[in-house]
């Protein structure tokens, strides 16, 4: 077809209007695209459940409990003092993922351990939050998937996992009610 | 050909109008037009025209405090409430003005709570068998889609509101119903729901009764209708790329088929 | 076959695809230089349009379905969940809604368009036949599409259609409780509809494919209804019927989009706004308008035919119109052997042009209307007249054939469209030869 035409301006004005037609047609069809794509996200009711508040006044020193938070489970552990400073006195060379319990926890309230109770690995529950779970060779939490040992700031320690236990936004709205998300 | 497109085109049309024309049937007085700031959820020719929110809110307002003692609304959250210009704090407020049942807890039992903004809005009664026998055997419909679930949309639910008239000679009320102009029947269960400064508004509007009808339609248009506005400006925007589209395909065509003819 | 096929791509990885299995070069075959007619007019576009509508409603109802609860207690807040909390899910729930009603006026005018110009005649019967099929597994589609927002008219619509079983004599009573799974439209009903719902689009895809398959066994008919008689006659698809197709899709597109953005419920009707109720009937049950002329024809038959001149009832009336209902479609599958005329196209049918745009058209444009309105008079007796007309179309056809004079056929496609001038002139009468 387009050797049949003679070159020049015509060839010119024809070639610019099958260009602009394809291009029009293939912004056109990813525009329309995306809002069947973006309806996959999480809908405005999800967002809207994203954050949820959690008496703490039944957890005893020593124990924890876990709550559900966006489909997840949240591990809250209101830990004993030899804990913090078991947490506390590891040097950061020894650390896979090098982070101060410090930064875990909020100042005044170092006691409350608050972590994204899924394993970073491949997404387990780890083990350690009910009394009488293994707890892991270094006293925190025990991934039985594929053998992840967390400390108890919630660091990974031995094991595939590759990052520390995720901390989530929270704040203590009272001394015993904390807001997760 | 041209006359056999100009047929093709009639048919068409006179066919999708038979819908809007069934719809219209019946014996009851057609409720008058009235002015919407939106347009109406329905019009066609409403491009540019979206929601009043000083009425919306004022209708919110007239909702809270006259309708909603027995008519729910079950498909909003207060969280939808951020839409219409209300802060995060005043969400909030209203959200935690009411008491709702949340549960169960560790030990299995239901408890109350204030409410929280993705809550749903608190319906009057616990169920449909409830809001019916509270209301002599009729349960108030929910109002969350009331404008689009009834042709001539705000129009008719307007009229209703402001058609209480006194019942004439022949007509045939039962006890406990109420004379309604616009009401199929004319019979309706429900009393008059609006009087002059039936409520205070905080904006300071005078509340008359059609200020408050027109308000709280607007505010049940929004309703049924949320994304009016988005709908209408994502529309110009498809149909002003198509139209550009449909130009500079027209050309490609003409181009094409310059050398076959 | 036995061996690889010649592939000549500059692509080596479009080569050693195409020589495996070629399927660029069937593609290229029957979408690129596949010779079709040059002179088709603006109708042959509708058949795009169609397929174009079909994959806009496939692609919007999966994704629907992604969000969707198909139970009765939950599935009509999980409707209204996606117009106001899904992101974009008002605008995928208006296209697919009104996607249902531009699917169907896109079809009736291919229908239109093929009965105008004769293109179910031979060779193209099984065209034709397929065609029905499509058009039985859309109104199947579309029927339990609308069951699922679970609403008034959902449900009284399910209820009233799937009621039309009944009318069966003996066995009627037992189809309709397996139709339902229980004794009344309700949870096993909705279950059974969403899944058929989703099943049958694609079902209609694989005949919209042998549909396709067949068209281009025998070539596209023309709006002259002579067949190409040489390469003069054709031109290849591509780009010129790619090009043409693209542009009526898009022009489509925008009337599609003017319902979709601005009109949305105007197709639809305010009781399904209201959430199923078993007990409450609404006061006017009205199907989507793309039933109503096959609603008018159900309607229509108000009275029971007896045994003449005895009181002995032979169909009841509700079976009897049931019959006419399914007959009104079944007929459509015999139309290529009532229709006896050589002649294809009715530009060269003096009466069969008037017998379809002045009786069939208004027909079935009357029975729509009638279809919209209370079942009282006047709008019985006129639906049961246009019922007669609808019928007496199709039955008076052989008798047509008979006496009908054709105008004389053009030599060839291109003569006329070359000429630029009459169809008839230069052209000796001749009648088309069936092959």
């Amino acid at each position: 077809m387009a050797d049949t035409m003679q070159a020049g301006d015509g060839q010119t004005r024809r070639d610019f209007i099958y260009l602009a037609a394809a291009a029009m047609g293939g912004v056109g069809a990813a525009s329309a695209l995306w809002p069947f794509i973006h309806s996959l996200n999480p809908a405005a009711d999800t967002l809207a459940l994203a954050s949820i508040e959690v008496d703490l006044a039944p957890i005893a020193t020593g124990q924890a409990i876990k709550a559900m938070w966006r489909g997840k489970p949240v591990f809250i552990r209101n830990r004993t003092p030899e804990e913090i400073e078991s947490a506390r006195k590891v040097p950061m060379s020894e650390l896979i993922d090098p982070q101060t319990d410090q930064d875990r926890v909020k100042a005044g309230k170092e006691n409350w351990l608050i972590l994204v109770g899924v394993c970073t690995h491949l997404g387990c529950i780890p083990l350690g939050t009910s009394s009488g779970e293994p707890r892991g060779d270094y006293g925190g939490w025990f991934c039985p998937c594929h053998g992840s040992h967390y400390d108890t700031a919630g660091r990974i320690r031995k094991g595939p996992a590759p990052l520390n236990l995720h901390v989530p936004e929270y704040a203590f709205i009272s001394d015993t009610r904390v807001k997760v998300g | 050909m041209r006359r056999l497109r100009n047929l093709i085109a009639a048919g068409v049309l006179s066919v999708a109008g038979l819908t809007a024309g069934a719809q219209a049937a019946g014996d009851v007085a057609v409720p008058p037009a009235q002015e919407w700031a939106h347009g109406g959820v329905n019009s066609f020719l409403s491009f540019f025209k979206g929601y009043d929110y000083a009425a919306v809110q004022r209708g919110f307002q007239v909702y809270k405090e006259v309708c909603a003692a027995c008519h729910s609304m079950h498909l909003l959250h207060y969280r939808n409430l951020h839409d219409v210009g209300f802060n995060e704090e005043e969400v909030k407020a209203i959200a935690a003005s009411v008491e709702v049942t949340d549960g169960p807890n560790d030990q299995g039992e239901m408890f109350t709570r204030p409410g929280l903004p993705a809550d749903k809005f608190k319906s009057p009664f616990a169920n449909k068998q409830a809001a019916a026998a509270a209301n002599g055997g009729k349960a108030p419909p929910d109002l969350s889609l009331i404008v689009k679930a009834r042709s001539h949309f705000e129009d008719y639910v307007y009229a209703i509101l402001t058609g209480y008239e006194e019942a004439p000679a022949d007509a045939h009320i039962p006890p406990g119903g109420n004379y309604n102009k616009y009401f199929p029947g004319h019979a309706i269960a429900m009393p008059m729901p609006l009087f002059e400064n039936g409520v205070t508004f905080t904006d300071g509007t005078k509340a008359t009764v059609p200020q408050m009808a027109h308000d709280v339609v607007t505010f049940l248009a929004w309703a049924a209708e949320p994304k009016l506005e988005e709908r209408r400006r994502v529309g110009i925007m498809a149909i002003t790329f198509l139209v550009v589209f449909a130009g500079i395909m027209y050309a490609a065509k003409r181009r094409v088929w310059a050398d076959a003819h | 076959m036995a061996h690889a096929p010649q592939s000549n791509f500059n692509n080596p990885v479009v080569n050693w695809i195409d020589q495996r299995l070629p399927i660029i070069t069937m593609m290229n075959k029957e979408y690129g230089s596949f010779p079709t007619p040059r002179n088709f007019n603006s109708l042959w576009n509708f058949g795009a349009i169609a397929m174009v509508v079909l994959a806009t409603m496939i692609l919007s109802g999966v994704v629907l379905a992604m969000h969707y609860t198909n139970n009765t207690a939950l599935a009509f807040d999980s409707v209204e969940r996606i117009m106001r909390d899904v992101n974009w899910g008002w605008m995928i729930r208006y296209i697919h809604a009104n996607g249902a009603s531009m699917f169907f006026i896109a079809v009736y005018i291919h229908i239109f368009r093929g009965v105008y110009y004769g293109s179910y005649k031979a060779p193209r019967e099984l065209i034709w036949i397929f065609g029905v099929i499509i058009l039985l597994l859309m109104m199947g589609t579309a029927f339990m599409g609308y069951v699922l927002p679970w609403g008034q008219m959902s449900f009284w619509g399910a209820t009233v259609i799937t009621n039309l079983f009944s009318a069966i004599p003996v066995v009627g009573e037992h189809i309709v409780t397996l139709l339902w799974g229980g004794f009344s439209v309700d949870n096993p009903t909705l279950n059974r509809f969403f899944a058929l719902h989703f099943l049958l689009p694609f079902v209609l895809i694989a005949v919209v494919f042998l549909h396709v398959a067949a068209l281009h066994i025998t070539g596209s008919n023309n709006p002259l209804g002579v067949e190409p008689k040489g390469p003069q006659d054709t031109l290849p698809f591509h780009p010129y019927y790619t090009t043409k197709d693209l542009f009526g899709a898009v022009l489509f597109l925008i009337i599609f989009a003017a319902f979709v953005f601005f009109a949305p419920n105007y197709l639809g009707h305010p009781d399904n706004y209201i959430p199923a109720d078993p007990l409450v009937t609404p006061a006017h049950i009205v199907p989507e308008w793309y039933f109503l002329p096959f609603y008018a024809i159900l309607r229509s038959i108000t009275f029971s035919i007896t045994l003449p001149f005895t009181d002995v009832v032979l169909i009841p009336a509700k079976l009897g119109g049931v019959i006419g209902m399914f007959g009104s479609i079944a007929i459509l599958f015999v139309l290529p052997w009532l229709d006896t005329s050589p002649v294809r196209s009715s530009r060269f049918r003096p009466i069969f042009k008037w017998w379809v745009l002045l009786w069939l058209v208004p027909a079935f444009l009357v029975l729509g209307y009638v279809g919209g309105k209370p079942a009282e008079q006047p709008y019985v007796l006129l639906g049961q007249i246009a019922t007669v007309m609808y019928f007496v179309f199709f039955l008076a056809l052989p008798i047509i054939g008979r006496i009908e004079k054709p105008l004389p056929l053009p030599a060839s496609i291109a003569k006329p469209v070359l000429g630029g001038g009459s169809v008839a002139t230069g052209a000796t009468a001749q009648v088309m030869e069936k092959a």
